[in-house]
């Protein structure tokens, strides 16, 4: 019985902490090419989410003047294919609108860590104003049928997010090892100065690793609205927060990092939720953070970086 | 180099201020906006004191601001008056008059060790990974507190409009603003005081090469000690005036917008300029009041405005200098600050 | 008894030996040089008698008191003061301000006094500026005060180096390269610079450089070292002519014949 329990918890852990993953990845691609804090991007979830809704009702015929008739499974590739794109694009026009003009000027990273917060502020409430307050509700695209094996029970949704994470984590270590623009990717994290000495512009990668990490958190919005259908425009800022939390956890700046936390993050809220008073349950998996931090500052695989005297 | 030239216009200033308010001239309204000014002013300062001058990068500020609100309260409402939680006063209310800056103090002190928290992390890590750990303090802080049932856990905490009362029952002035007053000129004089001196440029030194000032022998350990307990025991003192202008709390209040509040006047100033902090602090008080018909909007004008301020004037509205700089003949009325080209 | 001794001091950064049996005995009053090719683990000794590393293995000893394994600001309360490869001024803080701050831990007063400007501070404050403007008439920086040394020529920023590290009051000054960057004249002025401060304070002065004239000019013996281990000891004359010297700096000569001649 309790093997059942763990089992399910172990399954419930992933699909949370899968969410947190694929966000974390946004953060910690950007954080290595530019050690970026991009404090947007637990906004650019709730965009991705938002706009995954709006993709999947038009497909759906919910506004009136346009009705393909698609078989629902279909909308919901399409959906996650456009949103990813769309999103992306919001992710390249805020790098390009907010953080470059402060590169050119080369400013010190913190103050576009503000510029940062202040574009995230701006998605949030932007949306509060533009949309209102109302909730949405995103449509059921496909049955969330429940398959019992072995007592623990396995839902169609957490089954497709955990898959879907562990097939980006497949794919963005393939691009970022075998392909020019990965490795240039993790050549700038190096040393930004040789890589245009290189003949690879900087800015075309920087560019795709926004586009990139903007992508990843659209999954992220359209699978989290899937599993958990109601947004709100402050839907991105906790689990933003949090799933920079993950990043640093597994160490910033790797993509393995960013997987390993995401998971690591959410077996913490999950099983602390499984013993304790839910009001307790940020409360302890913030302390474990701490408690983590403190004795590997640099995450699960981060490298600490030597300074030489 | 005693100055005191500057004590006595500021003191005249407020008095002044206070006349109005007890007259009528200032309405309630005109007054709450000058308390909250003087609270940001506060807030703002002593975060400059982490994240300017000694260059670190703290997103948690409201948290110790939260620990000084909580524990000002406490203390005053458990004193001072008949309350649901804690009964009948234990001490006489009239004495709140004498005793409020004990309690506001305690809440500070208490925001000290707090910030101890984050203090001792930051003797082994710095930059992104201590903005983690501060960030953690932060939401630790609010998460606790509603979490402890006895003071209203989420739903909040009062009673702090009866110490203020049994303040006015004595002598009847706007007392509130009389205790934000006095703890934006302490403030301001102690920073500037620390600032000013050889061994507060010791935190700078710290922030331009850490390195080189261990070899230098500063003790840095304790240098960043004191910076973060000051930093974070002024903020528990803006929060205790917090609780007692609004006479209500909530750990809703204290999180990570408020600290981003603090960040953004603190960035808006001028990093490692006090009196950038002081401007910047008022001007976003007033923005924020002027934008308040914009409802929602004014969350994305402000930051609208915010960003083209990085953009074209990055350093903010100081940058690293003082009014001093700018205007020496304002050298008369404060000390001179030696070295600053 | 010696002022530093240096005994069979080794150091490894993980496999890699970075210096290597190293033995020294300094004397009061002696102006000593440590020369090597570069990478040879000159400034790795530095780093190990000024407390950033541990050494692995070895002693140092400093007035008869073994100092290895102590921080920093503690090796520097005992008397090391020292400057780095890199220029590393603070650079917030004028010229006056840097020399200043640098006596920070004589200043003998803390937070409280630094508020309430009590006569100690006061006190404290006058005599830390004092020995600062002493060092800036002595050095001719005078005129630079309320510069910031990003500001200031290459040697000039050298020099404010020097001065602070002379306001610790030390009684050994390790110099890491002091004469990098510079062009001939101030060399030419680095070189009475150093020979004076050792004479004006009565310090020693043990110093690292690629510049051969500096070397030459200034010390009164060198260590020589390659690959972290000691090839020579002696007196500028005597290094200048050892074979094994010459190898390490410019390789050995071909032998004639391996040319096809």
């Amino acid at each position: 019985m309790f093997l059942e329990t763990f089992f399910q918890n172990l399954l419930n852990a992933m699909q949370w902490g899968s969410f947190y993953a694929l966000i974390a990845l946004g953060y910690t691609m950007v954080y290595g090419v530019l050690l970026l804090i991009n404090f947007a991007h637990g906004d650019i979830f709730m965009v991705g989410a938002y706009i995954g809704f709006f993709i999947a009702t038009l497909l759906l015929g919910r506004y009136a003047w346009f009705s393909p008739g698609l078989p629902p499974a279909l909308i919901f590739g399409l959906t996650v294919m456009i949103t990813m794109i769309i999103t992306s694009g919001v992710g390249v026009a805020i790098e390009r609108v907010a953080y470059r003009p402060l590169r050119r000027k080369g400013a010190s990273r913190l103050y576009v860590v503000i510029t940062a917060l202040m574009c995230g502020l701006i998605l949030e409430n932007g949306n509060l104003a533009v949309l209102g307050a109302s909730r949405r509700s995103f449509p059921q695209l496909f049955s969330n049928a429940a398959h019992n094996i072995a007592g623990v029970t396995f839902t169609n949704i957490k089954v497709l997010v955990i898959l879907t994470t562990v097939l980006v984590f497949v794919l963005l270590e393939a691009i970022v090892r075998k392909t020019r623009i990965g490795m240039a990717m993790r050549a700038i994290s190096y040393d930004r100065m040789a890589v245009p000495l290189m003949g690879i512009p900087l800015d075309t990668v920087i560019v795709f690793t926004f586009a990139l990490g903007s992508s990843l958190a659209a999954l992220a919005g359209v699978l989290f609205a899937t599993a958990y259908p109601v947004l709100d425009p402050y839907m991105g800022a906790l689990v933003g927060w949090k799933a920079f939390i993950a990043a640093v956890l597994g160490g910033i700046g790797e993509i393995r990092g960013a997987i390993a936390g995401g998971f690591l993050l959410g077996f913490v809220e999950i099983f602390v939720a499984a013993f304790f008073p839910s009001t307790l349950r940020d409360l302890i998996a913030f302390s474990i953070l701490l408690v983590f931090l403190s004795v590997k500052p640099t995450g699960i695989f981060g490298v600490a970086r030597a300074t030489k005297i | 180099m005693r100055n005191y030239s500057s004590v006595i216009s500021y003191t005249t200033l407020c008095a002044l201020g206070v006349l109005a308010a007890k007259l009528g001239i200032l309405n309630a309204y005109v007054q709450l906006v000058v308390m909250y000014a003087g609270i940001n002013i506060i807030l703002s300062a002593s975060l400059n004191i982490v994240n300017g001058y000694m260059g670190e990068f703290s997103v948690g500020h409201a948290g110790f601001m939260a620990v000084g609100a909580y524990v000002a309260s406490i203390l005053n409402v458990m004193l001072f008056t008949d309350s649901s939680i804690f009964g009948p006063p234990l001490l006489p209310p009239s004495s709140a008059i004498f005793l409020f800056p004990v309690t506001l103090i305690a809440g500070g002190a208490a925001a000290a060790l707090a910030g101890l928290l984050v203090a001792v992390p930051s003797f082994k890590t710095r930059g992104d990974y201590l903005a983690i750990i501060t960030l953690a303090v932060n939401y630790i802080v609010k998460s606790s507190i509603e979490n402890i049932q006895p003071i209203g856990g989420a739903r909040g905490f009062m009673g702090m409009r009866n110490v203020i009362d049994s303040m006015e029952k004595v002598l009847n002035l706007p007392w509130t603003m009389i205790w934000v007053f006095i703890s934006v000129g302490a403030t301001v004089w102690i920073i500037h005081q620390l600032v000013n001196s050889t061994y507060g440029k010791g935190i700078v030194a710290l922030r331009d090469d850490e390195i080189a000032a261990e070899i230098m022998s500063i003790n840095t350990q304790r240098m960043k000690i004191v910076a973060f307990m000051l930093s974070s025991g002024l903020a528990g003192i803006a929060g205790g005036l917090f609780a007692h202008v609004l006479g209500y709390i909530n750990p809703g209040s204290f999180t990570i917008m408020k600290s981003t509040e603090a960040l953004v006047m603190v960035y808006m100033g001028g990093m490692g300029s006090l009196s950038g902090s002081v401007i910047s602090a008022i001007i976003f008080t007033l923005a924020l009041e002027a934008f308040r018909p914009l409802q929602v909007i004014k969350w994305v004008a402000v930051p609208f405005l915010l960003i083209f301020l990085m953009i074209f004037r990055t350093e903010g509205i100081m940058g690293h200098r003082e009014l001093t700089d700018i205007f020496p003949n304002l050298r008369r009325w404060f000390a001179p600050r030696e070295g600053r080209a | 008894m010696a002022l530093l001794e240096i005994k069979d001091l080794t150091h490894f950064f993980g496999g890699l030996r970075a210096v290597y049996n190293l033995n020294l005995t300094l004397q009061g009053g002696e102006l000593m040089g440590l020369i090597g090719p570069n990478g040879a683990g000159k400034t790795t000794v530095f780093n190990m008698v000024s407390g950033f590393y541990r050494p692995s293995e070895g002693q140092i000893r400093f007035l008869d008191r073994d100092i290895g394994g102590l921080r920093p600001h503690q090796v520097t309360a005992l008397g090391i003061a020292r400057t780095f490869q890199s220029i590393r001024l603070w650079n917030s803080l004028s010229v006056f301000e840097n020399i200043c701050v640098s006596q920070h831990h004589q200043l003998g007063y803390g937070f409280l006094q630094s508020v309430l400007r009590t006569p100690k501070f006061v006190r404290s404050e006058r005599r830390v500026k004092k020995r600062a403007e002493e060092i800036m008439d002595l050095l001719g920086l005078r005129q630079f005060a309320l510069e910031f040394p990003k500001n200031l020529p290459y040697g000039l920023q050298r020099r404010v180096e020097i001065g602070r590290a002379l306001s610790l009051r030390p009684r050994l000054l390790l110099l890491d390269e002091p004469a990098a960057g510079m062009n001939p004249g101030e060399v030419g002025r680095l070189i009475e610079t150093i020979r004076w401060i050792r004479d004006e304070f009565k310090l020693t002065i043990w110093l690292i450089e690629h510049h051969m004239r500096v070397v030459m000019n200034v010390c009164e013996n060198m260590l020589v070292l390659d690959f972290g281990e000691t090839i020579a000891e002696g007196r500028p004359d005597e290094i200048r002519q050892d074979p094994r010297v010459i190898k390490a700096y410019l390789g050995e000569e071909e032998p004639v014949h391996a040319r096809g001649i």
